[in-house]
């Protein structure tokens, strides 16, 4: 059966040379500290700094970033990935000096491209030829040379048409195409960009890759800072991730973005916030919990890593025909699966005598989708006795992973795709 | 890290400044920002320029009016309404000039704190796109000069050394308030009320030296108001380019010495300016 694949990538950019250690430095970062005082009381007129004179000393300190220490070779291109306020955009900003260090040392070699977020030079009044002259500047051409250029920038982001419009009449993908022609057109030898990805319609972000792919293989030196993972992997060398202003992680951008992803989820679970049971009495759900392959308590899951799930019960009353019963919901609460067990005692019998602990484990394969997910727990007789107990959301977990998936679950698969040979061109 | 690392070309990156990024980019980036910006206001709409000289036009006009009708201060001076309208055009540069660069690096608040730019260049190149506007209407001043029927001196040639002073004074004044004004949102109230207290500091409505019938300020307050910079300057342009038998600011001073406070102030506002712009530059985008 013909299968359609979209090309994704450029196939010449493809193969652009991997910078190897011993290549020449794009980027070096010695011992970075930066710290910002956050005053408790703002002091922002000559009259409150009269009235109070020391009202401005009552600051606390927040240290943003606290001995950063990296290095970029000529041609790499390099993520920066973090949670907010992680400080990865304090490292953009002193990298591209708009802040000063306190202390520590940067240097670079090469031009550097001086913005770090895409269209911040621009002027709502002035046309878009203005304004590419002006960002021209602003890059480090002479106005002449930004002249030459004008209608390569213009023809590239297809606005001939539009060019001696004034900005604050253009649409706002109009306005990332110019800006983003404008960074591509500066010819810089380093580039800081701030989360710019994702923008335009689908070919014009098309076009954006093969750009990046372009500057790849130009030997341009990239520095991104981003939260999406697919294009950390799609376009980085390598990866860093920072996590309250120190590296946390550096080196293959698929382990740093699992890394950022696991570090992501665990601080976004809530512990210890379980519904309150539901039910007829009889039993109760003491505990319920996932572990890991080491048998250590977790809140998260790798992709495709198998559910461990553990449930501890305490019967109440004598009960016969106990069964406990569990509900995999999304995060939507589409119940997604069940699964239960009958109870019987080391004997054989189904009847449990009042104040047993029932310890439940399973095991299943995780074919769910990267996201956050709920269990619901219940126990029931099957002879009649009703539900003894039951817990909504008794526990809820998050599953990571850096693969996009349509759909709830991925489900294993073959497929192949081969050519009709009476139809080969 | 391996030894073996080649870093040469690396060169250290000192974080933002006054100049930063290189002085050609500097003057490329002043030029291009204050030419763009004067071609977009006074040749943008089809009233552009003739709207900018509508205010100072206006104020020439009640101004005149009231001191020569109502007041009749300057009724016992012939020149007074060329007088009067060169020291209008003069002010309104100084005064548009301060107000507009007090809130520029704010206004650009995008540019400073998301691009590397050189600071000096937002408040400057206001300042720069005001001179613009004020040497247009110089020329128009001077065609009324001429039309009213001063004749052409030798010393109008030293009319630009005190346009330069002006311009000098008007971009350190400037740059002072425009890195305070990221600090202190009240100094844009503080500078309307202080630039109403120069005007009148500044001998634009009164002639100075007038004497008998016609005597207007004492000798105390004329020495007074030549501590004022712009006042000094003012004078001397009357002398140079209206009437050579006016009062010199040396004289209006009271002797040459008597002018050396108001030079004082001058240089201290230009030292000021450079030191507080270049210890507030590496700052204002954390401030802003």
């Amino acid at each position: 059966m013909p299968v359609d694949i979209p090309a994704t990538q450029a196939p010449a950019a493809r193969h652009a040379p991997v910078p190897k250690p011993g290549d020449p430095l794009a980027i070096q970062v010695e011992g970075l500290h930066k710290s910002f005082r956050i005053p408790t009381h703002r002091v922002d007129s000559f009259k409150e700094r009269l009235v109070r004179p020391f009202a401005a000393r009552d600051y606390r300190e927040l240290q943003a970033l606290q001995g950063i220490s990296f290095d970029v070779r000529k041609g790499e291109f390099f993520g920066i990935v973090g949670r907010n306020g992680s400080g990865k955009s304090t490292l953009l900003k002193l990298l591209a000096s708009i802040y000063r260090p306190d202390a520590g040392r940067i240097r670079m070699a090469g031009r550097l491209a001086p913005f770090i977020e895409l269209g911040v030079g621009f002027n709502m009044e002035l046309t878009a030829r203005e304004n590419v002259v002006l960002n021209g500047v602003m890059m480090g051409l002479t106005p002449g040379e930004t002249r030459r250029r004008l209608d390569a920038v213009i023809d590239f982001a297809e606005l001939e048409e539009f060019s001696e419009l004034k900005l604050k009449n253009y649409s706002s993908g109009m306005l990332v195409r110019l800006a983003f022609s404008v960074m591509m057109e500066a010819d810089a030898d380093v580039l800081l960009i701030d989360e710019v990805l994702a923008v335009g319609d689908a070919s014009f972000q098309q076009k954006c890759a093969d750009a990046f792919h372009a500057m790849k293989a130009a030997g341009k030196t990239i520095v991104l800072v981003t939260h999406e993972m697919a294009t950390v992997e799609e376009y980085c060398h390598r990866a860093m991730l920072i996590d309250g202003g120190h590296i946390r992680q550096m080196g293959d951008p698929a382990e740093t973005g699992r890394e950022y992803l696991k570090l992501n989820f665990e601080r976004g679970v809530d512990t210890g916030d379980q519904a309150p049971g539901e039910g007829a009495g009889g039993a109760q759900l003491l505990d319920c919990w996932l572990e890991d392959a080491a048998g250590e308590r977790t809140t998260t899951l790798e992709h495709g890593e198998r559910i461990r799930l553990r449930a501890e019960i305490e019967v109440e009353r004598e009960a016969t025909g106990l069964q406990v019963g569990f509900v995999l919901a999304n995060a939507d609460g589409l119940g997604l699966f069940e699964f239960g067990t009958p109870v019987q005692t080391e004997e054989g019998s189904d009847a449990i005598p009042a104040g047993t602990r029932v310890l439940v484990k399973a095991d299943l394969e995780n074919p769910l989708a990267p996201g956050r997910h709920f269990i619901h727990c219940g126990a029931q007789s099957t002879r009649g006795g009703g539900v003894y107990s039951y817990v909504h959301n008794a526990l809820d977990f998050v599953v990571f992973g850096t693969v996009g998936t349509k759909g709830i679950v991925s489900i294993e698969h073959e497929i192949e795709a081969t050519l009709e040979p009476e139809r080969k061109p | 890290m391996t030894t073996t690392t080649p870093d040469a070309g690396l060169r250290d990156v000192n974080g933002p400044s006054a100049l930063g990024g290189g002085r050609r980019r500097f003057f490329d980036l002043l030029w291009l920002m204050s030419v763009t910006e004067f071609r977009r206001t006074y040749f943008g709409t089809v009233f552009g320029y003739l709207w900018s000289l509508v205010r100072p036009l206006m104020l020439f006009g009640v101004l005149l009016f009231v001191f020569t009708q109502v007041f009749k201060v300057g009724s016992g001076l012939d020149d007074y309404p060329v007088l009067l309208l060169l020291g209008i055009v003069q002010f309104t540069f100084f005064q548009e000039a301060t107000t507009a660069a007090l809130t520029s690096v704010v206004a650009q608040e995008g540019v400073v704190r998301k691009t590397q730019f050189p600071r000096l260049v937002i408040p400057l190149a206001t300042v720069l796109t005001s001179f613009f506007n004020f040497c247009l209407n110089l020329a128009i001043v001077l065609v009324f000069i001429l039309a009213w029927g001063v004749e052409p001196m030798w010393t109008w040639l030293l009319f630009p050394v005190a346009v330069a002073a002006l311009f000098v004074l008007t971009a350190t004044v400037s740059m002072i308030l425009s890195v305070l004004f990221v600090r202190f949102r009240d100094v844009a109230i503080i500078w309307t009320v202080l630039a109403q207290v120069l005007f009148y500091a500044t001998p634009i409505l009164y002639p100075l030296g007038l004497v008998g019938e016609e005597e207007f300020l004492s000798q105390r307050i004329e020495h007074l108001l030549m501590l004022n910079p712009l006042a000094v300057i003012f004078e001397q342009v009357r002398v140079w380019m209206l009437e050579p038998s006016a009062p010199t600011a040396a004289e209006a001073a009271g002797g040459a010495l008597h002018l050396l406070p108001a030079v004082v102030i001058y240089l201290g506002v230009c030292a000021f300016a450079v030191w507080i712009f270049n210890r507030e530059a590496p700052r204002i985008a954390e401030d802003l």
